[in-house]
């Protein structure tokens, strides 16, 4: 990404002369390949400004509202925000989004390592294993956290049935509020991990094997070779996948609506759900678009500061790209 | 005599410590292949049982009695068969339509000169991430304005376009060889002629990838319908799916819900392996799952 802007930004010109240029594009033979350019862009440019450019505009205002969709929206000015601070589910939810995030992100790629590691072996089968992993990829969040809300009945499921069979006496999962997020954990990561993995195995394919045959001449150890060879070479694409990870598990929405419906007791009731519910259940749209952007503002803060700590352990890494 | 043998045990050794290292793999990734399956093996076997064999305790992996009349209740109740149609129009809709904007703006992104092209460039990618959650808010009452609430139109039109399928084209067909078009433009071909007959045609690995990604993620697409359809006659396949667990009656359904969730499922999965080439260098050349 960092080349396509490099080669987007054009060179600085003085304004008289862009300005000649803006005409010299709409005469003679560059006049039809602008034309055409426009013409191209237009369709998907007209999408873009109404279904996302406006709608972003939309939301500051509708953020500032007390709007109820009955009536005219009222502006309140910074109302919202501060109804926030006193708003006690919010708080539960966002400790939610973060417990969710930051447990399930991290447990996630450290598996998915594991299994792209024993998936670079050179050994037969190993696109069939790929297929298996992913498959729960693709599949749809709906469908799978159906399958899984009935695994973890309580009284008829099959894990509680599993853990008897080894004598342990299973917790209620969904229906109980200290294990209700673990179990939403368990199966997004079941879900997950195949991107993860892909991208990491990606990686993994990617390290020349000189390297290794060089770390082997050297002596080092299958530990060395992991922590100065493996490790490094592959900190972008871990750098990737933490990034993409993280944006995505703050978004994460269908898994909370299907498999706990964010209960019990709001244990499991992440910004997202919390968002939803008061934009379309309580039709509160001024205070939605609010906690919306207070979501947006966490995802970009937490992205940002990803580029600033890639410095100290991506390999590579640029902060001018 | 004792060195020669020393020499070949530890060659030996070394082979075996590789078959054996190789065994234990195998074993480790095929426990783990068994974790990933049994969800899908204990939904199929769930949509051959009756209820009762549903609540039998301790659960049977295979039903005693195959129930295949479980698909077909399914299928006649709650609109599964609208719910297939719907879900098929929009997907085929979606698809099409992001193919045609994004190819098309792509190739004016890669080979066009016109003013301000960088510039609208540079603002498509820095929306490209922009998370769907902060725009549904302002996009619902934008629908219902359009009068389009419980219209089919509300989940097709806002996903004609994307910047991220937009982004793919374009850094696609930047590597295309200019003398292919030049050629052409030479022989007297419109912008368009070229674009249809020389740039579509080489594009086409980076159009099924674009196409099978979007397919997915609108086949699995939730959030959004969820908000927009509320008749029950409009409703796409997950929504339906998801109302069924919240029927109120004595005892869920779940063999009526793993044969629905069956069928909802392989869609989506045939998609997957026809396409699997495709999808998987998606994700590894762009690394975006698609925006839901």
């Amino acid at each position: 990404m960092a080349a396509s802007i490099a080669t987007a930004k054009s060179a600085k010109q003085p304004k008289n002369s862009r300005l000649a240029d803006f005409k010299l594009a709409f005469t003679g033979l560059r006049r039809g390949e602008t034309i055409a350019g426009y013409l191209f862009l237009l369709p998907n440019f007209a999408g873009f400004v109404v279904f996302m450019l406006f709608p972003i505009l939309f939301a500051f205002y509708i953020m500032l509202t007390d709007w109820s969709l009955a009536k005219e929206p009222e502006f309140i000015g910074f109302k919202n925000f501060e109804t926030m601070v006193k708003d006690r589910l919010f708080w539960k939810s966002l400790v939610n989004s973060f417990y969710y995030t930051f447990v399930a992100v991290p447990t996630g790629i450290f598996i998915a390592f594991w299994l792209a590691l024993a998936l670079n072996r050179k050994m037969r089968g190993i696109i069939f294993f790929r297929t298996v992993y992913f498959l729960p990829q693709i599949t749809l969040t709906v469908a799978a956290a159906t399958i899984w809300r009935w695994i973890y009945q309580p009284e008829i499921g099959m894990i509680n049935h599993l853990l008897e069979m080894i004598g342990i006496d299973g917790p209620k999962w969904i229906h109980n509020t200290q294990w209700a997020m673990p179990a939403v954990i368990i199966m997004s990561n079941w879900q997950g991990i195949g991107f993860a993995m892909l991208i990491l195995l990606a990686g993994l394919q990617g390290i020349p094997e000189e390297y290794y045959e060089a770390s082997a001449i050297d002596g080092a150890s299958s530990w060395q070779r992991m922590r100065f060879v493996t490790l490094p070479m592959l900190s972008p694409a871990i750098f990737f996948v933490v990034v993409t990870s993280l944006i995505g598990a703050f978004q994460a929405f269908d898994q909370f609506y299907v498999l706990t419906e964010g209960g019990p007791a709001h244990a499991t009731t992440p910004l997202t759900l919390y968002i939803f519910q008061n934009a379309f259940r309580f039709f509160k749209m001024g205070y939605g678009a609010a906690l919306a952007a207070v979501l947006f503002v966490i995802i970009l803060i937490i992205t940002i500061a990803q580029w600033h700590l890639a410095r100290r352990w991506v390999y590579g890494f640029e902060d001018d790209g | 005599m004792a060195t020669a043998s020393a020499i070949k045990g530890s060659l030996f050794g070394q082979k075996q410590t590789k078959i054996l290292t190789d065994l234990l793999v195998y074993a480790v990734l095929s426990i783990v292949g068994i974790i990933f399956i049994l969800p899908f093996a204990w939904m199929v076997a769930n949509s051959f049982k009756d209820i009762r064999g549903i609540y039998t305790y301790p659960p049977e992996f295979i039903p005693e009695v195959w129930h295949f009349s479980n698909y077909t209740e399914a299928w006649t109740t709650t609109y599964f068969d609208l719910g297939f149609l719907n879900s098929a129009i929009v997907a085929a809709s979606v698809v099409l339509g992001q193919v045609f904007t994004a190819s098309l703006a792509g190739y004016a992104f890669a080979r066009l000169r016109f003013p301000g092209r960088d510039k609208i460039f540079l603002l498509y990618i820095s929306l490209m991430m922009l998370p769907f959650i902060v725009l549904m808010i302002p996009l619902y009452v934008q629908m219902r304005a359009f009068g389009w609430v419980s219209t089919l139109q509300a989940v097709i039109v806002p996903f004609l376009f994307t910047p991220w399928g937009t982004f793919m084209m374009r850094q696609f067909m930047v590597t295309i060889p200019r003398e292919l078009e030049d050629a052409a433009r030479i022989d007297g071909c419109g912008f368009f002629r070229t674009y249809w007959l020389i740039i579509l045609p080489l594009t086409k690995p980076a159009l099924a990838t674009l196409a099978i990604f979007t397919f997915v993620n609108t086949w699995n697409m939730f959030l959004w319908p969820l908000i927009i359809l509320g008749k029950p006659k409009v409703k796409t396949l997950p929504l339906l799916l998801a109302s069924l667990q919240n029927q109120s009656g004595m005892r869920t359904p779940w063999h009526l819900i793993m044969a629905a969730a069956t069928f909802v499922v392989i869609p989506v999965l045939i998609a997957f392996i026809v396409g699997q080439k495709y999808y998987v260098r998606g994700i590894v050349t762009s690394g975006i799952k698609g925006g839901g």
